[in-house]
């Protein structure tokens, strides 16, 4: 059926490379803000609320954010999960939270909810990603 | 709060949402998907958490 365009190819053809990475770059920074940009608001506002709660939530748990500190393997997989939310990642590391209380009760599920918001994240932007060049 | 379980909850709870409105498209699809994924999660945290009763740990 030459000639004939679907949304998919319309959406394809207006993929550009750079607002593909613009895309990726705001979900990354603001959780659901790609979907937003994308048009898919209900969608948007549910990461947003959801994401940020769990960080939230994480950091009330005494959770730690951890640092990119490559002599610990494990420790530097989970700073890359942690950072996964942006924004709130930043503030949160500019103004000193999640420093983590090991002995609080809470800890590890305090890192639980950082750490699965960030890699959330990074499923949300690949999501968005998809849609943006018109395989959803 | 300190209950394991009430945590478990809420951060099943949380994912079940999060992966229904990745997968669904449909406002009340993704309410359905987010309800099985929940139950799924809950009920295989309880199932694991009695089959590793036993284990010495």
């Amino acid at each position: 059926m030459a000639g004939k365009t679907t949304t998919a190819d319309s959406a394809r053809a207006s993929a550009e490379p750079g607002t593909l990475t613009l895309v990726c770059v705001l979900g990354w920074a603001i959780p659901g803000g790609a979907h937003f940009w994308l048009g898919r608001r209900q969608k948007s506002a549910v990461f947003f609320v959801v994401l940020t709660l769990m960080f939230a939530i994480g950091l009330l748990l005494q959770g730690r954010l951890f640092s990119f500190d490559f002599s610990e393997p494990l420790g530097a997989l989970a700073a890359f999960a942690d950072a996964g939310l942006g924004a709130p990642w930043i503030v949160a590391r500019v103004l000193g939270a999640g420093a983590g209380e090991v002995r609080a009760t809470t800890f590890e599920y305090g890192n639980t909810f950082l750490i699965v918001a960030g890699l959330l994240n990074y499923l949300v932007v690949l999501d968005a990603y998809d849609i943006a060049v018109g395989r959803k | 709060m300190t209950s394991h379980f009430l945590l478990l909850l809420l951060f099943a709870f949380l994912v079940s949402i999060v992966f229904a409105v990745l997968m669904r498209d449909e406002p009340r699809q993704q309410v359905r998907t987010a309800a099985v994924m929940f139950a799924g999660f809950v009920v295989t945290a309880v199932v694991l958490g009695w089959l590793m009763y036993p284990l010495p740990l």
